[in-house]
């Protein structure tokens, strides 16, 4: 099939500093990728076009772009996905230093903020494993899933209208901790999302939960924070 | 211009092998770590099924029968020793793991979950065991996340995006390395008086692969410029499940909770070919059975994929059939419920890419290049050795998929290269450090950068009469049917001198971003020419070793040769040429034998 595939291009170095797009038509199979589109064009028409990318299935969460105007990984959106016109930008709310790639460092920076650890200095005493229940473990399962790919934080309103929010991703993270049995310090965490900056600024617009490759409970997981912070109960 | 730093260790690489050796080595001197990836990025975050280590959570099982079991899926090419180090080393860091957070899926009891792999077995009664300890189907993926969540925790110097290019020698002993800042193209030296290279895989160089875009072997082809040889680059392991053309992987643990591979005529054939385990031989004796069942015209329809089937109504009757039961002593039966929580990344795989409910439609799958047993030869502690007689280069380490200890030998078992990872990152790190504390910093070369600056001068200045994706695709297929699953004589020499060939027209590759920031097109161009010398290497060490031994499988040497070749293949890439030598493995224990599942 032929598609026709739009992409935006920004690389001020090469006096490109104004946003604008680059057109291709490309024959393509509807089980491809669109990153594989992508690798096509940077191969055989403009190496100059650049994008994160490593894994190629949705694991290692480099390749977060929004395509047709929503988050995805290109690497787990197929073209019979999202049809044969495809436009693709990059995620939006971070700065763009080159085509797809912007400045992850904030989303890492906020990321680190939350103490993204487990805080339990006590191992038992025969040296081996804590014990936790099937129940327990189950309990955080869902956001253990995250891979850091910020397509649910540079989805989010909240976000794009204050970059001082934390954002999805990061309370995700700390519901992994917050919700882990085994873990001391959860009060800690929840003082800093119920800081101005924290969970009390998301709108509950479900973008998140759309726009997450994992199909993590990106919104839930908040609610569920939300409820902690309100009730004091981890349950 | 060129930037300094110093930093007594410098890690090279993010994974499990880079972050467990930056734990350690943090512990005891200014560390650092360098990755042209950002950490959570790397290849370790994709393993699914597991970590071998015999915790015998769900029933008896002993670090020894993992040893024999390592042992004998190497093909006896495995040093014993190490084999042995690390078995032993498998549960306390199975543990040490768990106290740093990794949430492993847990039994009845609230114990670290374990489920069957390929290989591993009780010595006594040859069945199966319940060894690979899990975290549903992204083991890796939570060893990735817990390991750079301790790194934050300990406060670890890390170096994103960073992408080492070159080691620096002075007199013998490694100094630092030069490494591109992605975001700048700046070049900056790193002094140092520890170097630990942690750079996984050259997968890349295979058409169908279940590696990652960064798997492209900078951490053989850096050495071996520097004059340092590769060990045992004969022996890829081509795992038996990828999904069809795609080459993703479909984890080992879809056949440890009961799932079997069917030919065309629907029949389980490895019952054939692995009359024991069956489904759960070694990765090597499964890739080669596919290729002969789609030899005699049993592919699916015709083609070159066989189906691997976890519906459950099929678990449950080969479960019915080969008498599994459970630890309890109940029959062993699944639901497609258990199936979906036991493999959700599985499931999700093959809805995306394939379109196929693996509950309720059997998986197209192939053999797919997916790690090397090969690489930067190594003591069990990390130390980087240099030559037949094993003489140690100072201030040198590797750990992870780009070293060879050896303990995989001629062929790895499932779940023994997360195992690898941490616990010879652990070592290495630990030695780097010790080292460290106990030495001055080298001499650094007033030219220290100028060898990786001509290297990447020489791309850009080039006028491009060949493109790198050609000679890129011309490699892939090349290897692909030379240099796979099976070998003879003839491909192998064929595809070394087509290797050569494509050497020679690298040097006239050229690229269309002259620009310095994320100047992608440059790395990845630079990247190629490590894959080249990867496949050089390959080639020549398949060609001149004349017997099949695990992963190296030969028409014309169909038999394993121990008179002859049971040893270790050194090689050295010398202007162009390969100069290949043999050194002992080591035997303590386990007396080779003939080896059948």
């Amino acid at each position: 099939m032929e598609v026709n595939l739009r992409i935006f291009r920004y690389n001020p170095e090469a006096g490109r500093n104004k946003p604008s797009y680059d057109n291709y038509t490309l024959e393509a199979d509807p089980t491809d990728r669109v990153l594989d589109l992508l690798e096509l064009v940077k191969s055989y028409h403009d190496g100059t076009l650049s994008f994160r990318r490593s894994c190629a299935h949705g694991v290692c969460g480099s390749d977060a772009m929004r395509i047709n105007g929503r988050n995805y990984l290109a690497c787990k959106v197929l073209v019979q996905d999202v049809g044969n016109n495809i436009t693709v930008e990059p995620i939006l709310g971070m700065q763009i230093i080159k085509d797809m790639i912007v400045d992850m460092e904030p989303f890492f920076e906020s990321y680190r903020s939350i103490s993204p650890f487990l805080v339990n200095d006590e191992i038992p005493e025969d040296g081996k494993e804590r014990l936790q229940t099937i129940e327990q473990r189950e309990r955080f399962d869902d956001t253990t899933k995250c891979i850091l790919c910020a397509a649910c934080t540079t989805s989010c309103p909240s976000f794009w209208s204050n970059d001082e929010f934390v954002g999805p991703a990061t309370i995700v993270n700390a519901h992994r901790f917050i919700f882990d049995s085994r873990d001391t310090a959860p009060e800690k965490r929840l003082d800093i999302l119920n800081e101005e900056s924290g969970a009390w600024k998301c709108r509950t617009a479900f973008n998140c939960t759309q726009a997450c490759p994992r199909e993590i409970h990106v919104t839930q997981a908040i609610a569920e924070v939300k409820n902690a912070l309100t009730t004091g109960r981890l349950d | 211009m060129t930037q300094h730093h110093q930093h007594e260790v410098v890690i090279v690489g993010a994974g499990g092998a880079g972050l467990m050796a930056a734990l350690y080595a943090s512990r005891g001197a200014d560390t650092a770590v360098l990755s042209k990836l950002y950490p959570t990025r790397s290849h370790t975050g994709t393993a699914q099924g597991g970590i071998g280590a015999a915790l015998g959570n769900l029933e008896e099982d002993r670090a020894d029968w993992h040893t024999f079991d390592t042992v004998k899926g190497s093909d006896y090419l495995g040093d014993q020793d190490a084999i042995e180090f690390m078995c032993q080393e498998a549960v306390p860091v199975v543990y040490e793991l768990e106290h740093m957070g990794l949430p492993f899926s847990r039994t009845d009891e609230g114990r670290i979950a374990q489920r069957r792999f390929g290989g591993h077995t009780n010595n006594e009664t040859k069945q199966p065991v319940l060894r690979a300890a899990y975290a549903a189907d992204r083991t890796g993926h939570m060893i990735l996340q817990t390991l750079y969540q301790q790194c934050i925790k300990n406060e670890v110097n890390f170096y994103d995006e960073f992408q080492v290019l070159d080691l620096i020698v002075d007199n013998g002993k490694a100094v630092g390395v030069v490494a591109a800042e992605l975001a700048t193209g700046e070049l900056h030296v790193f002094h140092t008086k520890a170097v630990v290279f942690a750079t996984g895989g050259h997968g890349r160089v295979w058409e169908v692969t279940s590696n990652a875009y960064a798997y492209t072997g900078d951490g053989v082809a850096i050495p071996m410029r520097k004059g340092i040889p590769m060990e045992d680059m004969e022996f890829f392991q081509f795992h038996p499940t990828g999904i069809a053309k795609l080459g993703i992987l479909i984890t080992e643990g879809v056949r440890g909770e009961g799932g079997v591979l069917l030919n065309n005529d629907g029949d389980r054939f490895m019952d054939v070919y692995a009359p024991t385990v069956k489904d759960l031989a070694s990765r090597d004796v499964v890739s080669r059975a596919m290729f002969l069942e789609m030899r005699e015209g049993r592919g699916i329809n015709g083609q070159r994929y066989m189906h691997l089937d976890v519906r459950p109504e099929t678990v449950n009757k080969y479960a019915e059939l080969d008498k599994r039961i459970n630890p309890d002593g109940s029959e062993y039966r699944v639901t497609a419920e258990d199936i979906l929580g036991k493999l959700p990344d599985i499931v999700d795989f093959t809805r995306t890419y394939l379109g196929v409910d693996p509950v309720k439609q059997p998986m197209p799958v192939q053999p797919t290049a997916h790690y090397a047993m090969g690489g930067i030869p190594t003591t069990q502690y990390g130390e980087v050795v240099i030559d037949t007689k094993s003489t140690i280069m100072p201030g040198f380490y590797a750990a992870g998929e780009v070293a060879c200890v050896s303990v995989h030998g001629a062929n790895r078992l499932g779940t023994n290269s997360l195992l690898d990872l941490v616990v010879f990152g652990k070592q290495a790190g630990l030695r780097a450090a010790e080292y460290a504390n106990g030495t001055e910093y080298g001499k650094l070369p007033d030219d220290a950068a100028d060898f990786t600056r001509q290297q990447l001068d020489a791309i850009l200045n080039n006028k491009g009469e060949e493109k790198a994706a050609d000679i890129a695709n011309e490699m892939k297929e090349t290897m692909t049917d030379k240099v796979g699953v099976f070998r003879t004589e003839e491909g192998m020499a064929e595809a070394f001198e087509k290797m050569l060939e494509l050497k020679e027209r690298y040097q006239h590759v050229g690229v269309d971003d002259h620009g310095k920031v994320f100047n992608t097109d440059l790395l990845n161009t630079w990247e190629l020419g490590c894959l080249i010398d990867s496949a050089i290497v390959t080639a020549k060490c398949a060609l001149d070793r004349k017997e099949s031994r695990g992963a190296h499988a030969r028409e014309d040497f169909p038999k394993r040769n121990d008179d002859e070749w049971l040893k270790h293949t050194l090689a050295w890439l010398k202007d162009g040429k390969v100069e290949v030598d043999y050194k002992p493995v080591k035997i303590t224990k386990y007396e080779p034998m003939e080896r059948v599942y």
